[in-house]
């Protein structure tokens, strides 16, 4: 077990420390390790680059002295298209989609030599240079990293790496220069807004928590994240725990709190493995537990493992499920700054929100203010995916346009094709279409179109996606995940998702589209919770923007974007078919007729559309429409 | 009645928490990894040992999506249908290994008990779309064909062990 650090004294040594050891580490390499990286093969090229660095014990000449490799796993660098991710420092050289056999030859060039591999640097779309380091990437060119800034150059797995890169330093400020009242008047001139979706003013609500009579408070962090589509908080929590947990601790020493809970999505296994590494690490050196240190203050911070429930996510809901109960969300008020946890005042705030609060206590409110825009300062990560050349996760100051983040930073739509919209806020969000492209990203702003910031998750659609069927797609996802507690949710997402599924199947009448509007206004005002409330916005921003593509569906059974299943039309090319009888003993509902050397036929009022024609054909004769 | 194994170890879990309400759910997720399923017969038993009702404790296991009362197969395969993985066309993965596996939207495990496969809400996987899950491990930008050649490698794997 490691030593308790008792000081803020220790505390400053032992990051001098570490710093200095860091910086003795000549060659440093680091192997992404995120959940993207993982998948793509990350740890076997982790492995082999140890294994090189042991067996080969390389003590390397280089410039003026000798140099010793070193291995780490790292957090996400965000480049999940181009992984698994290599970077050498100090070189600073970034290798994209490594592969355990390229591990030799980058030890033998650019560890030992100091040179650069070409054929793995990433090489830009557009002017097809190479890119040698990070900074000349695109990707990155555009981005402001605050939340992410030590992501992805330190091992998440070691405290005393977070140490050496500053982390802790504003606990330690907190604590000893501050008084609780100057941390909440510090993030509250801040104007720091919540990261979760609402973009509530998180001193407002440190504050009221601070003012309640009750002395038995909590500090609970929401890491379910739920939204399809959105993984920024999973990064955080794999790539940087110390930073998220530092602002926790910061947040319950401003509010009094004796404990606290992390409640975390079981689908991110990993996270919930580095999380509990980190607590466990900062127990151990006194940066949680009694007497944190030296200061008198105690903190003591719990793990829980969500279990599957979207609407979790809901405060009161996620309350609920760390008492033990059904995580379904309650009437309020009381709200949670007055009744959270257990039924005490309890500060409840997402990753990203924590995740800010340290550099805000170190460089201050007006710095944080001059990030961003007047009442969005600061910046916002976004996990960009769908049809986006570079998918990853991204850190931009308030106010960026859509049109930067998904062309230049994200490199435009893949294989050329032409943009329709982007999702933003998940099924609580909604469109925006290449008209709004131009108009700035921050809370206020884009509420104004119509849609919500929310956690972060960025969908691009193109041409090829139907926005009928992405209407239909959320509403089957909210009335999936809808706990059942209130009538207008329950059953209300399941009346739209029916008039949906006719609308896609091509059996929709123009009255639904009223019918639509009018379910959409009763949830929307009715409905018990904030996730009930916006589970209508996906349909009603594509109602508002895609109107034409509705009436396509409902009036000429058409798909404009050949997606929708039912409104396909299969023929049989005449030049093409040579009259083999495959696709007939193919049809499982007998519609395909036909006799030797004459072309066969789809009868189109028995047709089923499910493509086994065409798969069946071996002369590519059946087409698509 | 189960046997007298499945009491034991759930004692040996439910003493790692404090017997209390809010020890419910990570007591059951813990009997879920150990059996990959949460036997319906122990919820009674756990209920009264943390001085909750049968009826709450059935409430409460049964609201969660990941909580399954049927015993799964040995790989737990979890297609992912966020929205990143739909768009780039998930629905057909799905598909083919359901085809191959003999599954449907109503039968989610072999009969051997090799395989279960299910979806999922979002993996956080999306920049790797589409993406599914075996046990703990993301495969990611997953096609109908390497669905197939996973179902042999893990069929192979299985054979082996």
């Amino acid at each position: 077990m490691s030593e308790k650090i008792t000081s803020i004294d220790e505390l400053n040594t032992l990051r001098e420390k570490y710093h200095e050891a860091v910086k003795k580490e000549d060659v440093r390499i680091l192997v992404c390790a995120g959940t993207g990286c993982q998948a793509s093969g990350s740890l076997k090229v982790w492995e082999k680059m140890s294994e090189l660095a042991k067996d080969t014990n390389i003590t390397v000449e280089f410039a003026t002295h000798v140099k010793h490799p070193h291995v780490h796993k790292s957090g996400c660098l965000g480049f999940c298209e181009q992984g698994p991710l290599v970077r050498i420092e100090p070189l600073g050289v970034l290798y994209t989609k490594v592969h355990p056999e390229d591990c030799e030859e980058i030890f033998d060039v650019t560890v030992k030599r100091g040179e650069i591999v070409n054929r793995l640097l990433y090489k830009n779309k557009i002017t097809g240079e190479e890119c040698y380091n990070q900074d000349e990437i695109p990707f990155y060119k555009g981005q402001t990293r605050v939340v992410l800034k030590t992501c992805g150059t330190i091992d998440p797995e070691s405290i005393d790496e977070a140490i050496s890169a500053g982390e802790y330093q504003a606990l330690a400020k907190a604590l000893f220069t501050m008084t609780p009242d100057e941390v909440i008047k510090t993030v509250l001139d801040s104007k720091l807004r919540g990261r979760g979706g609402g973009g509530f003013i998180a001193g407002k609500k440190w504050q009221q928590v601070a003012g309640q009579p009750e002395k038995i408070r909590y500090v609970v962090c929401n890491g379910d994240e739920g939204d399809p589509g959105a993984f920024m908080d999973c990064s955080i929590m794999e790539g940087d725990p110390h930073r998220m947990i530092e602002g926790m601790i910061i947040a319950a020493y401003a509010v009094g709190a004796q404990e606290g809970y992390i409640y975390v999505r079981a689908e991110y296994p990993l996270a919930v493995k580095r999380l509990t590494l980190a607590i466990q690490q900062a127990t151990e050196r006194g940066l949680l537990g009694d007497n944190i240190l030296g200061s008198g203050f105690s903190f003591k911070l719990n793990i829980n493992r969500g279990a599957g429930a979207f609407v979790c996510g809901e405060g009161s809901a996620l309350t609920a499920s760390i008492e033990g109960k059904r995580g379904m969300p309650r009437v309020k008020p009381p709200r949670t700054v007055e009744q959270g946890l257990f039924a005490k005042p309890t500060v409840l705030n997402n990753v990203e929100t924590y995740a800010n609060v340290p550099q805000i206590i170190l460089d201050g409110a007006e710095w944080y203010r001059s990030i961003g825009t007047e009442n969005s300062p600061g910046t916002k990560t976004f996990a960009l995916t769908g049809a986006v050349r570079n998918t990853g996760l991204v850190e931009v100051p308030f106010g960026i346009t859509p049109r930067k983040i998904i062309f230049d930073i994200g490199g435009g739509i893949r294989d050329d094709r032409k943009f329709k919209a982007v999702q933003i806020g998940g099924p609580s969000g909604g469109c925006l279409t290449e008209a709004q492209l131009d108009e700035p990203l921050d809370f206020d702003s884009v509420k104004k179109l119509g849609v919500i910031v929310g956690s972060g998750g960025l969908v691009v659609m193109d041409e090829n996606t139907c926005m009928v069927e992405v209407a239909r797609f959320f509403m089957e996802f909210t009335h999936r995940e809808s706990c059942g507690k209130c009538v207008p949710c329950r059953e209300g997402t399941l009346r739209m998702l029916e008039i949906l599924e006719r609308i896609v199947a091509g059996n929709g009448r123009m009255e639904d589209i009223d019918e639509l509007r009018s379910l959409a206004d009763l949830i929307i005002n009715t409905a018990l919770c904030g996730l009930g409330k916006s589970a209508p916005l996906p349909v009603v921003s594509t109602l508002n923007s895609f109107m034409d593509e509705y009436i396509e569906h409902i009036q000429n059974k058409k798909c404009p974007a050949h997606v929708c299943q039912k409104l396909k039309q299969y023929t049989i090319d005449p030049e093409k078919c040579r009259s083999c009888s495959k696709c007939a003993r193919g049809c499982p509902v007998q519609a395909i007729d036909g006799k030797p050397k004459v072309p066969y036929v789809i009868d189109q009022a028995k047709c089923i559309k499910c493509g086994a024609c065409m798969s069946a054909c071996p002369f590519k004769a059946i087409n698509v429409a | 009645m189960l046997e007298q194994s499945f009491y034991t170890k759930a004692d040996e879990i439910m003493n790692k928490y404090p017997a209390q309400e809010r020890s419910l759910i990570p007591i059951i997720h813990e009997v879920q990894e150990t059996y990959n399923y949460v036997p319906l017969e122990l919820l009674p038993y756990i209920a009264k040992h943390i001085g909750i009702t049968e009826t709450k404790a059935y409430s409460v296991a049964s609201f969660y999506e990941r909580f399954s009362f049927e015993p799964k197969g040995k790989y737990i395969i979890r297609v992912c249908d966020g929205t990143a993985c739909h768009v780039r066309q998930s629905l057909p993965v799905l598909e083919r290994l359901r085809s191959e596996l003999g599954l449907s939207d109503k039968k989610h495990t072999t009969d051997d008990m090799l395989f279960t496969v299910e979806t999922v809400s979002c993996l956080g996987a999306c920049s790797l779309a589409p993406a599914l899950m075996v046990n703990d491990h993301v495969h990611p930008a997953m096609t109908p064909d390497k669905a197939t050649s996973l179902i042999k490698d893990l069929r192979e794997e299985a054979a082996k062990s």
